[in-house]
């Protein structure tokens, strides 16, 4: 309220200053009513396709499959018990917390090979390093289908040269699961050189001077000044990543549509093979479901962090 | 005596220096090779789509040679593609959706980003976090329960309902980086154009979008993306091909029972992929700026 009620009140007369305080109030009123009116659409919007669809969703999943009648937590209890659901959760976390990994490692590298060299030949790497982010994943995904393909496959094709036999990329269930996570790296990493790169620059110089001077190693230095100063955009960036890698649905999709016998369905695609393709909608409402505790508790770390950092610029 | 004692410390200095220039040349050229090698493998899938769509459908079926060389390169894949009707109909969808899309999420968070960070209202704290948290709700959560929102509205294979639906996943975080750009103005600029007699839309039309213009860019570029390369929603929405956009169009209309005609699907995503590519060529700066204001400013 400091914006326009500082006026040294005591300059005028009582009565004036009673008027004044009324059209001050009446001013402010106004501008909370202009400005929640301007975040109407907003509120409308999030309302409507996304606070509605949550409690819709909840009551979705507790009907039975001609969504007759109510039956509880029967849609989640029967997940729970079939073994394609169990592979389901095990997979998700698997693709998840792996794809997550690889992408954090290989992006804090690449962040330290592009902040080694100097400005102005940044831009060219990073724009070449920032393409497989930049194409839209459904279409990219195709193309890596096309190399994983089992009679033509480009990759057999190396292989091959070199000696070795042809591989069932996406024939064989563990093998598969590696084809969808490399994908998900490749397509991933960019994202978090970028977030890594531009916390490697705020970190002061300084520093690292201090550092040296006191006779610090290059190991020393990783892991008692950079790290440090980067901890909290890398936990951000990290749990960020987190919820939507364990939320992919095109690479699951696209690569295998969960097969080879079920052993590479993720949350999303299992959704959607039981929901919308079968036409079971509570069961896939359900399904969808169950992604919402490691969601929520992934994001209250991540807003958690978001709030800190802001503090910590302020101050 | 002295003099030998100088000259011993220059050599030493001259030593240690050209040793460190050493080290630091070695760790550029040793940078410079890990990241091609890295850039390398990054880009195999695109340079494969290339390859790929120069090649006819005789070859790739032939399997003569290497697949990773083209050996009489044809442009009949686009040619197919520029003159097939169902593709001009994908991009003219995926073109209308994007423009609708970019334009109400545009609209919509940069009323609400000058509100939350000028104007306090009752709760406009709240609903800030409110914002952050939707950012974090990702499309396959409630696609089911949209999917029966969506047939009640009437719009299921419609492209209508993705210029519906599209802003829930672009609005927050165009929001939240418009808060971000908003609150850096100095409350001194809106302050001085109120006394001048400025309303409230004037202040935010002549001062606030001109100022944030780099991330109001920023914010467009996401919206642009979301629009233009999400695959679930039309996947789960739209059926008949003359509702699909380009992601779900190439890969429903191109794939027929086993029938793989990898060269015009390889043609149609790099002809899909051209508008983003081009865009992110240009404005790469500003949308990685607003990425990382986004996450590490409020």
């Amino acid at each position: 309220m400091a914006d326009g009620t500082s006026i040294p009140i005591g300059v005028m007369t009582p009565r004036k200053s009673a008027a004044r305080k009324n059209t001050l109030r009446a001013f402010s009123q106004r501008k909370s009513t202009i400005g929640f009116l301007l975040c109407l659409p907003l509120i409308l919007l999030i309302a409507g396709f996304v606070i509605y669809p949550a409690f819709y969703a909840i009551y979705l999943s507790m009907l039975n499959k001609k969504m007759t009648a109510f039956v509880g937590f029967g849609n989640f209890t029967f997940l729970l018990k079939r073994h394609t659901f169990q592979l389901v959760i095990f997979q998700s976390c698997l693709f998840a917390v792996t794809s997550v990994v690889l992408k954090a490692f290989i992006g804090f590298i690449l962040a330290h090979l592009m902040h080694n060299i100097p400005g102005t030949r940044q831009r060219i790497w990073r724009g070449l390093l920032l393409v497989p982010w930049v194409i839209p994943l459904a279409l990219s995904t195709l193309t890596w289908w096309w190399m994983f393909d089992p009679s033509y496959s480009a990759f057999n094709y190396i292989l091959n040269e070199l000696g070795f036999a042809n591989v069932p990329w996406l024939g064989v269930g563990w093998i598969a699961r590696f084809c969808t996570i490399t994908v998900n790296v490749w397509y991933g990493t960019p994202f978090f050189m970028i977030m890594y790169l531009a916390a490697l620059k705020s970190v002061p110089e300084q520093l690292y001077e201090a550092a040296s001077i006191d006779g610090a190693s290059a190991t020393q230095k990783l892991f008692f000044v950079t790290l440090p100063m980067m901890r909290n955009i890398i936990s951000i960036t990290i749990l960020f990543s987190l919820i939507v890698t364990f939320a992919d649905f095109d690479i699951v999709r696209i690569l295998t549509a969960g097969g080879p016998q079920d052993m590479t369905h993720v949350f999303a695609t299992y959704a959607f093979q039981v929901g919308i393709q079968s036409g079971d909608i509570p069961l896939g409402a359900a399904v969808s479901l169950f992604m919402f505790p490691i969601l929520a508790f992934a994001a209250f770390f991540v807003l958690r962090g978001v709030t800190q950092r802001t503090k910590e610029i302020a101050t | 005596m002295s003099a030998t004692t100088r000259e011993n410390g220059r050599k030493a200095a001259v030593r240690r220096k050209t040793s460190l220039h050493n080290q630091r040349l070695w760790a550029l050229w040793g940078s410079y090779i890990a990241l091609g090698v890295f850039a390398v493998m990054f880009l195999v899938p695109p340079f494969y789509t290339l390859i790929t769509s120069l090649k006819s459908s005789a070859e790739i079926s032939a399997q003569t040679g290497s697949p990773w060389l083209v050996h009489h390169p044809t442009l009949e894949n686009f040619w197919y593609l520029i003159t097939y009707p169902n593709f001009q109909t994908y991009y003219l969808n995926s073109t209308i959706v994007t423009v609708l899309v970019v334009s109400v999420s545009m609209v919509i968070s940069v009323l609400a980003a000058f509100s939350l960070s000028r104007m306090g209202f009752w709760g406009s704290q709240s609903l800030s976090t409110g914002v952050f948290l939707t950012y974090l709700v990702p499309p396959s959560l409630l696609f089911i329960p949209l999917f029966q929102i969506i047939g009640k509205i009437g719009l299921i294979n419609n492209f209508w309902c993705l210029v519906i639906l599209y802003p829930t996943l672009a609005v927050p975080f165009c929001t939240w980086i418009m808060i971000g750009y908003f609150s850096s103005i100095p409350k001194e600029l809106d302050e001085a154009a109120l006394i001048d007699g400025a309303n409230y839309l004037q202040i935010l039309w002549k001062i606030f979008i001109p100022v944030a213009m780099p991330g109001i860019i920023a914010a467009t570029i996401f919206a642009f993306t979301v629009a233009w390369g999400a695959f679930l929603y039309p996947l789960a929405y739209l059926y008949t091909s003359n509702q699909m956009v380009l992601t779900v169009g190439i890969i429903s209309d191109l794939i027929r029972g086993d029938v793989f005609q990898w060269g015009k699907i390889m043609a149609a995503c790099l002809l899909a992929s051209l508008p983003p590519i081009v865009i992110y060529a240009f404005l790469m700066d500003y949308y990685v700026a607003g990425l990382t204001a986004g996450a590490t400013k409020g």
